[in-house]
């Protein structure tokens, strides 16, 4: 796999990390690291902490104790340029969260000229190259209230490539969309994949993780229960809570041994 | 026998039509027209208003109303961030600017703005100063809170999309929360804007020559010259000239704005090029 041969360059490292709302502690002590390249996919039940790991790693969500580094930057460190930082790495929401009050070109320009100070004309130009990337050229004067939400999604994708990130993270990016919108967004994020782009991916899209994840997380309770390899992890889970999740989101009318 | 109640709800419709049309009727038949002429809308009174009812008053309530919408909004804006602020003084000193000015009435600072405040500080404002300040100090604490509210409406997800761009907390203010936040207010802002027109009316209490009359001013040095209703009609029907298009815009807006859900009729055919 392609992890393989860069395995030396770590993209993403996390180590002892924690993080409580209030008296509920979500993340209980993650170590997880992510090669320059690799696609790792985090499953698990709702409530397991997974979204907030994602969170994390660009500090949407402040971790109460642990460490970050993402491309170098301790990002946990008090001194650290968190919005320098966050440039380097793209986020992609469940809701998209595209700017309402922009059109599909100014969401893609709007941080590369205000941050990265890009000219007018470079911007559009690495905006369109980008929305050409997720196959939505003819959308590029839209709302983003006339888009479907697979259109939304894959807008935000090319919206956040359009910063040049050297890590993505994708958290549950097909979750509220319709079934049949589902693929298109999955086949962009493949392709993305496939050119090597660094992606932490949470999700419920077993197939998908299955077949283009290097390695699979499953969280559950704050803790990662198991990790390996795509095939292992969903194909041969050796932890009975990874077991009884996945026989409930493979077949959804099978009674779990826990139910 | 009985009626049905289908029968009886449309028996009472007509009936409530009935009675409307014996009301017209009957005013119609014993109205004394000529009188209610003479004294709603004297023909002659009304036309020796123009045109200065429009050059001079009109004009004046404009200006009165747009230096104090200006001065409210800028001010109605810091108020609104002021009450945001982590920093608690900050909202304190906001929250009292509010609950002050939302409490006690405009023509007290209008009078406190011309009389006092000279009298206390050696301050002398021309009349365009005096008016925009009293109805930009006494609008902002209004439009302070429509303004926090739609900032605090501005979906969380967006806030959480410009910082994970690299945006600062200002930077994302700026370019994403406040243009948000005005369109969602739109409305209710449009609504502030009718309510200071009006109350533009209040700086006749100051000393004004004529040509520094408004509407309301004017209306009423015009009627101590000809007593009849007709001064305050033609003034009345000014302000509507400029209040019915604004709400009209403000429903136009309110319209758009709710409309830019996926699957409205201008939602399709807009927007396609490359």
């Amino acid at each position: 796999m392609k992890s393989s041969d860069v395995v030396t360059d770590v993209a993403v490292e996390i180590t002892g990390l924690k993080k409580s709302f209030g008296p509920l502690e979500v993340l209980k002590g993650i170590d997880v690291s992510v090669a320059r390249g690799e696609v790792v996919c985090i499953i698990g039940p709702s409530g397991s902490g997974k979204s907030t790991l994602l969170r994390c790693v660009n500090l949407l969500e402040e971790p109460t104790d642990g460490k970050i580094v993402v491309n170098g930057v301790e990002l946990t460190d008090p001194d650290c340029d968190i919005d320098a930082a966050r440039t380097r790495i793209g986020m992609v929401f469940q809701g998209f969260n595209l700017f309402s009050h922009l059109s599909v070109l100014n969401n893609l320009t709007v941080a590369q000229r205000k941050v990265l100070k890009r000219g007018e004309k470079q911007a559009q130009e690495i905006a369109l190259r980008n929305l050409e990337r997720v196959g939505l050229s003819e959308k590029v004067n839209a709302m983003p209230a006339q888009l479907s939400g697979g259109q939304q999604q894959r807008v935000a994708i090319a919206r956040a490539l359009s910063m040049d990130p050297s890590v993505m993270l994708f958290d549950e990016p097909t979750s509220a969309l319709d079934p049949e919108l589902v693929g298109d967004v999955l086949g962009v994020m493949r392709a993305l994949a496939d050119e090597g782009m660094t992606m932490l991916v949470v999700t419920h899209e077993m197939q998908f993780a299955r077949e283009v994840a290097d390695r699979v997380l499953f969280m559950d309770g704050g803790y990662v229960v198991e990790e390996g390899p795509a095939a292992q992890v969903i194909g041969d889970p050796q932890h009975e809570r990874t077991k009884s999740f996945l026989a409930r989101v493979l077949d959804p009318t099978h009674q779990g041994p826990s139910a | 026998m009985a009626m049905s109640k289908r029968r009886r709800a449309i028996m009472f419709r007509r009936a409530q039509y009935a009675l409307l049309i014996v009301i017209v009727a009957l005013i119609a038949v014993f109205a004394d027209w000529e009188d209610i002429r003479r004294s709603f809308f004297n023909v002659d009174t009304a036309a020796k208003m123009f045109p200065t009812v429009i050059q001079t008053a009109l004009v004046n309530t404009i200006i009165y109303s747009a230096f104090g919408f200006a001065i409210g909004l800028g001010l109605g804006l810091l108020l609104a961030l002021m009450k945001l602020s982590p920093v608690a003084p900050w909202r304190w000193i906001a929250t009292a600017y509010i609950e002050f000015f939302r409490g006690v009435p405009a023509l007290l600072v209008f009078v406190a703005l011309s009389v006092a405040v000279p009298l206390a500080f050696g301050l002398k404002f021309d009349i365009n100063s005096t008016a925009g300040l009293a109805l930009g100090i006494v609008g902002s604490a209004y439009i302070a809170e429509t303004i926090r509210a739609g900032i605090l409406a501005v979906p969380k997800g967006q806030i959480e999309a410009a910082r994970s761009l690299g945006m600062s907390p200002g930077r994302t203010l700026v370019t994403v929360t406040i243009p948000q936040a005005f369109r969602i207010i739109l409305p209710p802002l449009t609504n502030e804007l009718i309510m200071l027109i009006k109350d533009s009316s209040l700086i006749s209490v100051v000393g004004l020559t004529a040509a520094d009359y408004e509407l309301t001013k004017f209306g009423r040095e015009t009627l101590s010259r000809s007593p009849s209703l007709t001064p305050l009609l033609v003034a009345g029907l000014c302000y509507l000239i400029i209040t019915l298009p604004l709400g009209h815009l403000s429903r136009h807006l309110e319209k758009r704005t709710g409309g830019r859900k996926i699957g409205t009729p201008e939602s399709t055919g807009l927007g396609v090029s490359a």
